[in-house]
């Protein structure tokens, strides 16, 4: 407490110290004769004059205090839950023991889908838990946006103090400073104006969310002063409530100085499907395919363009292909996905969808064509077209005919509605079994959907049967416990035992599938308890 | 008093874990997957079959409410592991803390009971003869010579390293940056041969001082000028009086009892924390009593690696008995017969301001000059940042306490940033001469004790 002593050191306590540094061969302090005697005489002084001191100690002034950190008005986390975070956040990674999983959950694991509940029910973090929730956030980035909004706006608050967390300021804007609502309309302008650039991107984001219009005219005002790398940011942020009335702005935005805000612009017109650009480019588009019914099976026709004009340019059409691909088919490829796939129909003989794509296509242009169509249908949403395009699940994988890559499926999957994704995936596990399906897996909703859920269980009961170890689907296991629903661990109840070994099986194999469904199941119950302990009404306070 | 008021808290069960191992391996398990036969009774034990790598689960038992003498939880698992507590005691704490679902109430079964009633058995035992092996050696002749031959080991230690300092103040304190460690560690040795280890931990604290950065000369004068008065102390303490000659007694390192009578009262548990040597665990456990309003500290030890036994849970208040050890101001006690189990209490301590806190320590140098810090409780303080160190400010007041140095490196100051949020705390900690150490907070409002230590 050295700051607290309001007097200076008293002369003799520094004569002291001075003598005992230099020692009393050489000097003795004031009042001490030399001798033999006078190591001990100082010592006496000194520890009088120690004991003074530290009985006189008194505080200090104080700093300048901190602003009190912003009220939090929501809820408190009822008391099981509190104990579950402070759970959770002690299962930190870098303590485990050994490689090998065990038939432990992994806690961790589990706070991403804990954060989504608790921030879904709305309830405030408790203070203490903080700074741990906090570190956790630091620690892996995928966590910080739900961990960041749990914590409420203290942990802005706390990161002001402490530089470890100052990820929780950028992830803020305006360092936690909350931003102005639509009503405060001279606040938005100047913040507009005056703001740094990540705060007015995510100033242009909130109110592009809530009124569309209003956010486009924000841009519109200072659209030419802007500079071209932050006019495509801008540009960008257009994407969230993209909508018929954002055409003529994006018109114009087509004829920018700058080459990928064109580009950009191009690609969100070709995304409404009424727009003028759309129907330039289904008559591009429909100029290249046609059905050839000179032939015993109609067939489809390709024409690739011979030549790319300033206004398909100008309509975003990259007339430079990249290096090893044939110009003319790089073109062809950006008129079709950029064409919208209603006009299809009309085009090529009233066939449906289905029809389309199953016909023959001539001169091996079907690859270029129907990766063209599956850009198109995730661009634009159609659900119709990416229906057709995935075929039915059983169909043989990559390789096949209109061969689909597991990449572009799983972008496809995203325009189906999510019971009919789950469906698709499950029929897919059925017929192919898991080796392929983690990335599709990952695309449907959580928890998974019963028909699903099913599908995965009896797929690792098939692999376990077929003699592999575990740790060839860890993938898809740890994805199970995260995401399969918590009212299918009955099911698993008949896969906790050790089996028999049959006799092809690799040695011990038995054991570790016993051991990876008990985790399995453990994490499922783990998983019910906690969602039941966030819907617990309590009056206490947090907790106990 | 129901049941399920007597169950803890997770942070209260982690803080049995002997090490951050033991914490993340007892987490594990505390959820209800492995474990089966669970059960609890009114009386503070707590059961289950814990599934484990083998084909036979463990058996695993806690009597949460220990007995007279054995403060704190007892355990005991078939499990071949050398921690105490295990992970399996650890998870089964952690269920039964989850509540009734997980552990209900009922009756333990035999394998279970067999140990709680031996347990009993040797309980009934000590209290019904409470003289006991412990209440003194059966040769009070053959006693009195040990201490007196001790005595003399002391005081020729004690002699000895009287001339040694009066050697280092001859050639001057700025020679000991150049003798290095190596000179205070064979000190200390020989102080522990000399039974002494209270001096033997003060020379090897000494040792440290040197390279404990800026100003260590003026630290090294307190810190040899304090060891002086304690060896002056101890030749004279036939001409001290009572109290300072136990103090002294203490200070040196000579095991004292516990005497007078023993104080019945609910006593609140404040804090708890380990230092950590390489031989030995020392746990401090501080004590308030809700009607006495005394303050008092335990003490418990561990052999290196295990966890001190004795374990109390902050914030929770157990009604039992203790008493006071004479000497160092009468702080320190020992444990005596509990008579229920420890539950969670709203109760907080009473606090005061900065100003008073000091002028408590100044005091408390008075019985004990040789006291680095006073147990206080402050009343709403503020944390608050001071360069690259922090202080507790007074709301109304425009004084505060600087935090003592060792305090700014631990994660519990952050805890206590956060609980704040820039408002005013409650805090209970350490103050003295090297500023202030938060142990435990309560948040302004309604809220439970935040560990900080």
């Amino acid at each position: 407490m050295n700051t607290g002593s309001p007097h200076p050191p008293s002369p003799a306590w520094e004569d002291l110290v001075t003598a005992a540094l230099l020692g009393t061969d050489r000097r003795t302090p004031p009042g001490t004769p030399p001798g033999r005697n006078a190591p001990s005489a100082l010592l006496d002084a000194a520890a009088a004059e120690t004991v003074r001191r530290r009985a006189g100690l008194r505080p200090g002034p104080a700093a300048p205090r901190p602003r009190p950190a912003p009220e939090d008005p929501r809820p408190p986390l009822p008391t099981a839950a509190a104990r579950r975070l402070a759970l959770l956040l002690a299962d930190r990674p870098g303590t485990a023991q050994g490689g090998r999983r065990g038939t432990a959950p992994d806690l961790i694991e589990l706070l991403p889908q804990w954060l989504t509940a608790v921030n879904d029910r709305g309830f405030a973090a408790p203070p203490e838990s903080l700074p741990a929730l906090l570190d956790a956030a630091r620690a892996r980035t995928d966590l910080r946006p739900a961990a960041l909004r749990f914590a409420g706006p203290r942990a802005p608050w706390l990161a002001r103090l402490n530089p470890d967390w100052r990820f929780a300021l950028r992830a803020s804007p305006g360092g936690g400073m909350a931003l102005p609502g639509p009503e405060e309309t001279r606040r938005v302008e100047r913040l507009w104006q005056e703001g740094l650039f990540a705060e007015r991107v995510s100033l242009l984001a909130a109110i592009r969310s809530r009124d569309p219009d209003a956010a486009r005219e924000l841009l519109e005002a200072t659209w030419s002063t802007e500079r071209a790398e932050d006019r495509l940011m801008f540009l960008d942020s257009l994407r969230t409530g993209l909508g018929p009335r954002d055409e003529p702005f994006l018109e114009q935005a087509l004829a920018d100085r700058s080459r990928n805000v064109r580009a950009t612009a191009a690609e969100l017109l070709s995304a409404l499907p009424q727009s003028a650009l759309a129907a330039r480019m289904a008559v591009r588009a429909g100029a290249c395919v046609a059905v050839d019914h000179t032939v015993d099976t109609p067939t489809l026709l390709v024409e690739a363009p011979h030549e790319c004009d300033a206004a398909m340019e100008r309509d975003g059409v990259s007339a430079k292909p990249p290096s090893g691909r044939g110009e003319r088919s790089w073109w062809l490829g950006q008129l079709v996905e950029a064409a919208p796939l209603a006009g299809w129909s009309a085009r090529l003989g009233r066939r449906t969808p289905e029809q389309i794509v199953a016909l023959p296509v001539a001169d091996d242009w079907l690859g270029e064509l129907h990766a063209a169509w599956c850009r198109a249908a995730v661009r634009q949403r159609d659900a119709d077209w990416s229906r057709a395009l995935l075929g039915p699940p059983s169909a043989p994988g990559a390789g096949g005919p209109g061969a689909v890559s597991l990449a572009e499926r799983a972008k496809l999957l995203g325009a189906l509605p999510s019971a009919e994704r789950a469906e698709w995936v499950a029929g897919f596990i059925a017929a192919h079994g898991l080796s392929e399906a983690f990335q599709l897996l990952g695309v449907c909703a959580v928890p998974w959907a019963a028909p699903l859920g099913r599908s995965v269980v009896d797929a690792l009961n098939i692999a376990r049967d077929a003699g592999s170890y575990p740790w060839s689907f860890s993938g898809v296991m740890g994805l199970a416990e995260r995401c399969l629903d918590p009212s299918e661990a009955a099911r698993l109840d008949a896969l906790l035992a050790v089996p028999d070994e049959p006799e092809d099986a690799s040695p011990g194999a038995g054991g570790y599938w016993a051991e990876a469904f008990q985790r399995l199941c453990r994490t499922l119950r783990l998983r019910a308890a906690m969602t039941a302990e966030l819907d617990v009404r309590d009056a206490g306070p947090c907790g106990a | 008093m129901t049941q399920q008021g007597v169950r803890w808290s997770v942070d209260q069960v982690l803080a049995l874990a002997p090490d951050s191992a033991s914490r993340k391996a007892g987490s594990k398990l505390g959820a209800a997957g492995p474990w089966s036969g669970t059960g609890s009774s009114r009386e503070g034990a707590v059961w289950g079959l814990c599934k484990g790598s083998g084909s036979t689960p463990y058996r695993t038992v806690v009597d949460v409410v220990g007995g007279s003498g054995a403060a704190g939880p007892a355990y005991k698992c078939s499990c071949p592991s050398r921690k105490f507590p295990c992970k399996h005691a650890l998870g089964l704490l952690l269920l039964w803390s989850g509540g009734e679902e997980s552990v209900p109430a009922g009756q333990a079964p035999d394998w279970a009971e067999q140990w709680l009633a031996s347990r009993r058995r040797t309980q009934e035992k000590r209290e019904a003869d409470p003289a006991g092996s412990a209440s003194g050696p059966a040769d009070p002749e053959g006693a009195r010579r040990r201490a007196e031959r001790r005595a003399e080991r002391v005081t020729a230690g004690a002699t000895d390293l009287e001339e040694r300092l009066a050697d280092l103040l001859r050639s001057g304190l700025a020679t000991a940056e150049q003798a290095g460690y190596g000179l205070w560690e064979e000190t200390a040795a020989r102080m522990v041969d000399a039974q002494a280890p209270g001096l033997a931990a003060r020379v090897r604290e000494l040792g440290a001082v040197p390279a404990s950065g800026p100003g260590w000369p003026v630290r090294l004068l307190e810190e040899c000028a304090l060891l002086h008065l304690l060896n002056q102390g101890w030749l004279r303490r036939e001409r001290l009086p009572d109290a300072l000659a136990a103090t002294v007694r203490t200070r040196v390192g000579l095991p004292s009892s516990p005497q007078g009578r023993p104080v019945r009262d609910d006593w609140l548990v404040l804090a708890e924390y380990d230092r950590t040597d390489p031989k030995l665990t020392t746990r401090r456990i501080w004590l308030y009593g809700v009607s006495s309003g005394r303050t008092a500290l335990l003490l418990s030890y561990g052999a290196a690696g295990r966890a001190p036994e004795l374990t109390l849970p902050v914030g929770l208040v157990l009604d039992a008995e203790l008493s006071a050890h004479p000497g160092t101001g009468g702080r320190r006690a020992s444990l005596g017969e509990q008579f229920a189990p420890p539950v969670p209490t709203g109760v907080r301590p009473p606090g005061t301001t900065t100003a008073e806190a000091t002028a408590r320590y100044g005091e408390a140098l008075r019985d004990d000059p040789w006291l680095d810090s006073v147990p206080v409780t402050l009343d709403d303080v503020i944390p608050v940042p001071d360069g690259e160190s922090w202080q507790l400010a007074d709301t109304a007041g425009d004084t505060a306490l600087p935090l003592a140095p060792a305090a700014l490196a631990r994660p519990g100051l952050w805890r206590l940033v956060a609980l704040s949020g820039g408002g005013p705390v409650k805090v209970f900690g350490e103050c003295g001469h090297r500023g202030f150490t938060p142990l435990t907070a309560w948040p302004a409002g309604p809220g439970n004790a935040v560990r900080l230590c």
